[in-house]
């Protein structure tokens, strides 16, 4: 069995934050080598590596038995190296013969390409997909399945003999996924090598011949698929010391301040959510990216529209269209995206800390320079925000800073319920640790919390009760006693079985 | 705010170099006429000039202003002549562009489309429609009083520029120091993050669009009170003076970064530069290659500058690592 891809010892850290410490993985022609691992495990750095989109800081990786000094994305694809993201990298407004060329066209710029050829060979490649897609319709008339159909033909059509797929089922239906995993199989019977990255267990079990676990970084377990099942890769996936650096908290929460009910909607994938969230109560939002975490939060903030449901803040029925109108029921939101939704980078720590509660600085329109300097400064003090000055601007701050700020500017508005998504995502530990003592304090002194995030073990230990999403809707709600790595993970994974 | 401040010092520094070559070479250039005829040639533009960079602030654009000012200017010359008092006619000129801001602004922030689209839609539309509208005739037949705001020659300019400077300083305290100010940077910086901090941020893009219309009604006011007659296809190319004396100034064209005072010193080193050709004996077709130039050099300056930035600040973060 020839070995078509070699990686030894591959490390990567980005700004500090290791993503990959001495992972090794090889794949074999006719093979398929599936990569699982919770969210920040490592995969998409992995997958980056393998198709040169970066490159690791130490390790190294030979193809088809010749070392490789530096893997460039061009340099993969002359190797025979074809990457399918998640979400298709097409042309919308090419053809789909025309998108097949350009992944194969070689040569000068002003040489002319011979469409009739591509179109035939095209069909051709398609053919061989068993997929009856006109070659001469525009990508972007296609569904997303046949979108992501295209792309392995685009692989094929360059006689790559080393796939990676991320996720290629993610936005499939259930028939498209058999199709998908019929064209998987048929490479492998050619002799390809394809490297399967899925959430869905059920797939990695049925197309892998071997499993590799990621875990924070590093390779924990590589098995044959028939030697393991469902329960022992969880297991692997999510088997770490919860160890007790979580400070703990004490009180009983009190009433329902943030009641959801029954939110649907189409645009944003999320079916019959409902929740509720108490005074003092930290409730934990798990679940794989894509499950409707977000989503939710923003619908509930004002930033998407529900087609059904309602939402009640302290047993009053409110209508919240614009994040506003949120603010004006105590409602606050610490986005995701820190860097593009969070803070304002070129803006000063003070101005940004302030930005969501400018009316208390600027009683009548005019700001009052001294309520702002007093607000930085005290926001500086109260999160230990590491700054020069609070005229510094947000930019020049470190991750874990910067959403120490982003934090400052909800807890300025005194929130009584107060939404967090992934607020120590891309955090140094230290920071980590300080963000959670403070979401404790402000659960301590009677707000309601809604702790989105996609780390498993700061989910368990900070929330009171756990809530799992599984596909735009809520698998299950867990109190904390009965709320366990494994229990969260079963809930929040999905099934091709129990999908459409 | 060192950046910022830089590129005033660098506009700066270019005006007092010009001047001092004007100073030794030709002396004259600084004769009491000539500076009160490069004033009010250049009111105009550094009114319409404050509405714009509130626009570009914003991250939008607008350039419809050129046409925009050929309409306040003829709709206050025809209130002038139907022999309305001077306050009425200064109404008439800054609602028509609040009005005319107000039609750019709301296909802006409400119905989504890029202002740029807005806006180049508005300024062809506009003036074919103030051609067709006057036939292409100018106003004639001023009342005595609407020459110079009912103030004589000499009063005039000292006047004006007391009142655009009054204007500026307005705009620029309600910059650094009102909350409308804060949206506005906040908007143009980032407007996801501010409108997740619940900014309204259609209503601020709607806002400066009616403020830049409203200045531009101002400044076709403050223009037009100088001549006999009002033509009928005024201000042309009005928008791009604007727009690189804000840029020039050091405006960030992507918004959030820029103030009233680079673009005070833009509008004086634009304008300033056209007549010192023509002093210094150089041909006048040198002076928008030169202004050409000059907008170059400030941008690419700033690419320079903001490399240097970049690469500043990845060294601060290896420090801190």
């Amino acid at each position: 069995m020839s070995v078509l891809l070699h990686a030894a010892s591959i490390t990567k850290s980005f700004a500090g934050a290791r993503a990959l410490a001495g992972v090794s993985f090889d794949l074999h022609a006719g093979e398929v080598h599936a990569i699982v691992g919770e969210n920040g495990a490592g995969k998409s750095t992995l997958i980056k590596i393998l198709s040169g989109a970066e490159s690791p800081d130490a390790g190294s990786l030979s193809v088809g038995g010749a070392s490789i000094a530096a893997l460039t994305p061009p340099l993969a694809h002359a190797l025979g190296i074809a990457t399918i993201y998640q979400q298709p990298s097409l042309f919308p407004d090419l053809s789909v013969a025309e998108n097949i060329a350009l992944a194969r066209e070689r040569g000068g710029l002003w040489r002319r390409v011979r469409w009739a050829g591509w179109r035939s060979a095209a069909r051709d490649v398609l053919a061989r997909l068993g997929v009856a897609i006109d070659p001469d319709r525009l990508v972007g008339t296609l569904t997303m399945p046949e979108q992501q159909i295209v792309e392995i033909a685009k692989a094929l059509a360059t006689d790559a003999r080393i796939g990676i797929m991320d996720e290629p089922t993610a936005s499939l239906s259930g028939r498209e996924v058999e199709r998908l995993l019929a064209i998987v199989a048929r490479l492998r019977a050619e002799g390809a090598g394809i490297v399967y990255i899925s959430h869905r267990l059920d797939e990695v079990f049925r197309v892998a011949d071997r499993i590799t676990v990621l875990r924070d970084g590093e390779a924990v377990a590589t098995r044959a698929a028939a030697r393991l099942d469902r329960g022992a890769l969880i297991r692997l996936m999510v088997g770490r010391d919860l160890a007790a650096v979580f400070p703990t908290r004490s009180g009983a929460p009190g009433r329902v301040a943030l009641e959801v009910r029954g939110l649907s909607s189409r645009a944003s994938g999320l079916h019959d959510v409902s929740l509720d969230v108490r005074r003092g109560e930290i409730v934990g939002l798990a679940g794989l990216v894509g499950s409707g975490r977000t989503e939710l939060a923003e619908t509930i903030f004002g930033l998407r529209a529900a087609d059904a449901g309602s939402l009640r803040v302290d047993g009053v029925e409110v209508r919240i269209h614009r994040p506003d109108e949120a603010m004006a029921h105590g409602i606050g939101y610490v986005p995701e995206d820190r860097r593009q939704h969070g803070v304002v980078l070129p803006m000063a720590v003070a101005a940004n800390a302030t930005l969501a509660s400018l009316d208390r600085v600027a009683p009548r329109g005019m700001i009052d320079v001294a309520a702002e300097r007093r607000a930085g400064e005290r926001a500086v003090r109260d999160l230990a925000i590491k700054t020069p000055s609070i005229d510094a601007p947000v930019e020049a701050l470190s991750g874990g800073n910067q959403q120490k700020v982003a934090l400052a500017r909800w807890l300025a508005i005194e929130p009584s319920i107060l939404i967090l998504d992934e607020p120590t995502q891309g955090v140094d530990v230290g920071a980590k640790g300080e963000i959670h003592a403070i979401v404790n304090r402000l659960a301590d002194r009677g707000a309601a919390v809604l702790l989105i995030s996609s780390e498993l073990p700061e989910v368990l230990a900070l929330g009171d009760r756990v809530a799992v999403m599984r596909q735009g809707a809520i698998a299950g709600v867990l109190p904390r006693a009965d709320a366990t790595a494994d229990r969260v993970m079963e809930l929040a994974l999905p099934d091709s079985r129990r999908a459409d | 705010m060192s950046a910022a401040h830089r590129r005033e010092r660098s506009v700066a520094l270019a005006i007092a170099t010009l001047a001092a070559v004007l100073a030794l070479a030709r002396p004259e250039y600084f004769s009491p006429e000539n500076l009160v005829d490069l004033l009010l040639s250049n009111l105009g533009v550094m009114t319409t000039a404050i509405g714009t960079t509130l626009v570009i602030l914003t991250g939008e654009i607008d350039i419809s202003v050129g046409s925009v000012f050929a309409i306040c200017s003829v709709a206050a010359g025809a209130a002038a002549v139907r022999g309305a008092p001077l306050p009425a006619v200064a109404l008439v000129a800054c609602a028509t562009g609040a009005v005319l801001g107000l039609l750019n602004g709301v296909l802006v922030a409400a119905a989504g489309i890029p202002s740029i689209v807005v806006t180049l839609a508005a300024m062809i539309a506009l003036r074919d429609a103030l051609q067709w509208t006057t036939q292409g005739e100018w106003i004639s037949g001023l009342p005595d009083r609407f020459q110079w705001l009912g103030l004589t020659q000499r009063t005039y300019p000292a006047a004006a520029a007391i009142g655009v400077a009054l204007i500026a300083c307005a705009a620029a305290w309600m910059l650094r120091a009102s909350f409308a100010g804060r949206a506005i940077y906040a908007v143009g910086s980032n407007a996801d993050a501010a409108r997740l901090a619940g900014i309204r941020t259609g209503r601020v893009k709607g806002a400066v669009f009616v403020v830049g219309g409203l200045l531009t009604g101002v400044g076709a006011l403050l223009n037009a009170v100088r001549f006999h007659q009002i033509p009928s296809n005024g201000g042309i190319g009005l928008e791009m003076k604007v727009i690189a004396a804000v840029v020039v100034g050091g405006a960030a064209v992507t918004g959030g970064r820029g103030t009233l005072a680079g673009t005070a010193l833009g509008v004086v080193l634009l304008g300033a530069i056209g007549p010192a050709l023509t002093f210094l004996g150089v041909s006048a077709y040198w002076e928008r290659a030169l202004q050409g130039a000059i907008i170059l050099a400030a941008v690419a300056g700033d690419a320079i500058g903001a490399r240097h930035a970049a690469g500043a600040r990845a060294g601060a973060a290896a420090a801190r690592v």
